[in-house]
């Protein structure tokens, strides 16, 4: 019997694992198959029957990239609007989530469900009046037309508003009685305690800005203020049928993010948690 | 009355006095950083997000001309709402992707979720993978699906040939392509909701189970009757989330069908058509409208789910 209930269980985990590697392959062939033929020759790519393995790998297919499209300025203005975002957002969603958190103050209330109803509408309804404010502005095509509408979020307010309703009270209020005033308390004693919320919203923005598409597509259309999302779309318009070069393109936008996915894998998963559990 | 509680040994002889008592009900000072603190980000969601609100439904009733100008048309774009049928298209669309693409990534997430909350080897590396597809650009992600999609030289087709299945036009048959973004969704999204799906198991209670064991019940039977249960909050969460998010797709049919294919009509969604009749046919006024029936549809539909969840969600 007891060795009926060992076999039993070898075999379920066996079981389990082949589910969760069949499953596995299929998230993971299509960044292989890109990568493959992102080394292809264009004959190769389109050879029947399928090539898997290029005999040669053509590393020249990243240069061709470079070469019919200023890449290396989509990385720039990329990075730069990514970091502005990431660092403005949570710096001034932190200073309101803290006072929605502790201190107590006429129109508390209401200033938070005026920030939480921007939640409920959906991203759509902003674009055309952000994008006449823009225009107004004479900021079409540049990085303050990426970064500034994105300093300001209700989502990051309220995750971190979330966050600091957990902190203990006493430190402040040690920190009170030394004579500190709020900005102080928030700076010198909250903000050190509230770092792994910051993270996880840091992590969310940097996510969503380094993808995202429809806004950079409507404000910048000249190349040398795109960032990557909208440099692949216009790479797909110049070389709808070379895929290797379109593979390329496509492996230079996503390995940034895989790197920096694969450095802090912790802090996004915890990040993804935490907007779960609250 | 409840100023002089907090601090009775003052007399309120005045208005300018007890006003100045008000302040330190609230404390001395913290009002001053209280605002200081919200004002940037108050300000901010009040000019780019509050006030386009506004802005977006007074659009919906103007007519947009070439030069930015703009006239007021009063209900016509409402009418012209009701009898658009390429619009009509994309409603039914977007249905169909969310119907067929929020309920089975979840049922997946699920199954992964579950599969992975056990003691076993290498679960670090299956979630790294399985996650993979959620930091990936979806601009990426379109472009190497349109490639393993390609009739004639993908990947997907020459697996099928192998089983001398002939493989279809999966982007630009128009009976098919919308199931095939679809499916890239669905892909694209299991590695989130597993996550969460992961940290809602964690939060079960181990001694669910050992009273359950002790009672002689399965592996199934404790799914159904322990786990899933239990699990239905975070279902709930994810479950709203999700189709709100599927309500806006966009990149996915912008990147992988683009308005040239012979199957745009039939996977259009109505996000994407705001996008072509507001920035590429410069009809603002128009796709205010969609944006405006678009805001109501959600509304309509996150309040339903969040009446149903009265019916079915478990909160322990």
């Amino acid at each position: 019997m007891f060795a009926n209930g060992y076999k039993k269980k070898v075999g379920s985990a066996v079981l389990v694992h082949i589910i969760l590697l069949v499953g596995a392959a299929i998230m993971i062939i299509p960044f292989i198959w890109m990568f493959l033929t992102s080394v292809k020759t264009m004959g190769e790519s389109t050879m029947v029957p399928l090539v898997i393995i290029p005999k040669q790998l053509q590393w020249n297919n990243y240069l061709k990239v470079f070469e019919s499209l200023p890449f290396l300025t989509f990385y720039w203005n990329t990075m730069i609007t990514t970091l502005f975002k990431t660092v403005g957002q949570v710096m001034i969603c932190s200073l309101a989530a803290y006072a929605f958190a502790r201190i107590e103050f006429p129109g508390r209330n209401l200033f938070f469900l005026l920030a939480l109803s921007v939640l409920m509408v959906p991203g759509q309804v902003f674009l055309i009046p952000q994008y006449m404010i823009m225009k107004d502005l004479g900021w079409l095509n540049s990085l303050q037309a990426l970064i500034v509408p994105g300093l300001f979020s209700a989502f990051g307010t309220f995750l971190l508003r979330q966050f600091f309703m957990t902190l203990p009270k006493e430190l402040e209020e040690a920190a009170k009685l030394d004579g500190c005033n709020q900005f102080r308390t928030y700076w010198q004693i909250m903000l050190p305690l509230a770092k792994p919320g910051m993270i996880a919203l840091a992590i969310f923005v940097i996510l969503w800005s380094w993808n995202d598409l429809m806004w950079p597509l409507i404000v910048n259309t000249s190349p040398d203020k795109m960032v990557l999302s909208a440099g692949l779309a216009s790479l797909q318009g110049e070389h709808s049928t070379n895929y290797t070069i379109l593979m390329a393109g496509s492996m230079m936008a996503i390995i940034p993010m895989i790197i920096i996915f694969l450095v802090f894998q912790r802090s996004f998963i915890e990040g993804i948690a935490l907007t779960g559990s609250k | 009355m409840e100023i002089k509680q907090v601090s009775p040994q003052v007399k309120v002889h005045d208005n300018p006095k007890q006003r100045k008592m008000k302040q330190r009900r609230y404390g001395r000072g913290d009002l001053f950083w209280a605002y200081i603190m919200i004002a940037p980000l108050m300000l901010g969601l009040f000019i780019f997000y509050v006030y386009p609100v506004f802005q977006t439904v007074y659009y919906s009733f103007v007519e947009w001309g070439a030069f930015g100008n703009y006239k007021w048309t009063g209900l016509d774009n409402y009418n012209k709402l009701l009898t658009d049928t390429d619009l009509h298209r994309a409603i039914r669309n977007t249905v169909v992707y969310i119907v067929l693409s929020v309920p089975l990534s979840i049922f997946l997430s699920i199954l992964v979720a579950a599969l992975l909350n056990q003691k076993i080897r290498g679960l670090t590396i299956y979630r790294t993978l399985y996650f993979l597809p959620v930091i990936t650009m979806p601009a990426a992600v379109a472009m190497v699906w349109r490639w393993l999609y390609n009739a004639d030289y993908g990947l997907l087709n020459y697996a099928l040939g192998l089983l001398s299945i002939k493989g279809p036009h999966w982007l630009t048959d128009p009976n098919i392509a919308l199931y095939s973004v679809i499916l890239v969704a669905i892909w694209s999204s299991i590695g989130n909701n597993m996550i969460i799906f992961l940290s809602g198991l964690q939060g079960i209670s181990s001694s669910y189970y050992e009273a359950a064991s002790i009672d002689g019940a399965g592996t199934i039977s404790k799914f159904y009757r322990i786990t899933l249960p239990l699990l239905t909050p975070t279902i709930f969460f994810v479950g709203v989330i999700s189709l709100i998010s599927a309500f806006q797709v966009f990149d996915m049919i912008y990147m992988m069908i683009g308005e040239k294919n012979i199957a745009i009509e039939s996977t259009q969604s109505i996000v994407f058509l705001f996008y072509k009749y507001g920035f590429t046919q410069n009809m603002k006024g128009y796709a205010s409208a969609i944006a405006v029936l678009l805001f109501v549809i959600i509304l309509i539909v996150t309040f339903i789910q969040m009446k149903l969840q009265k019916k079915w969600v478990h909160y322990g």
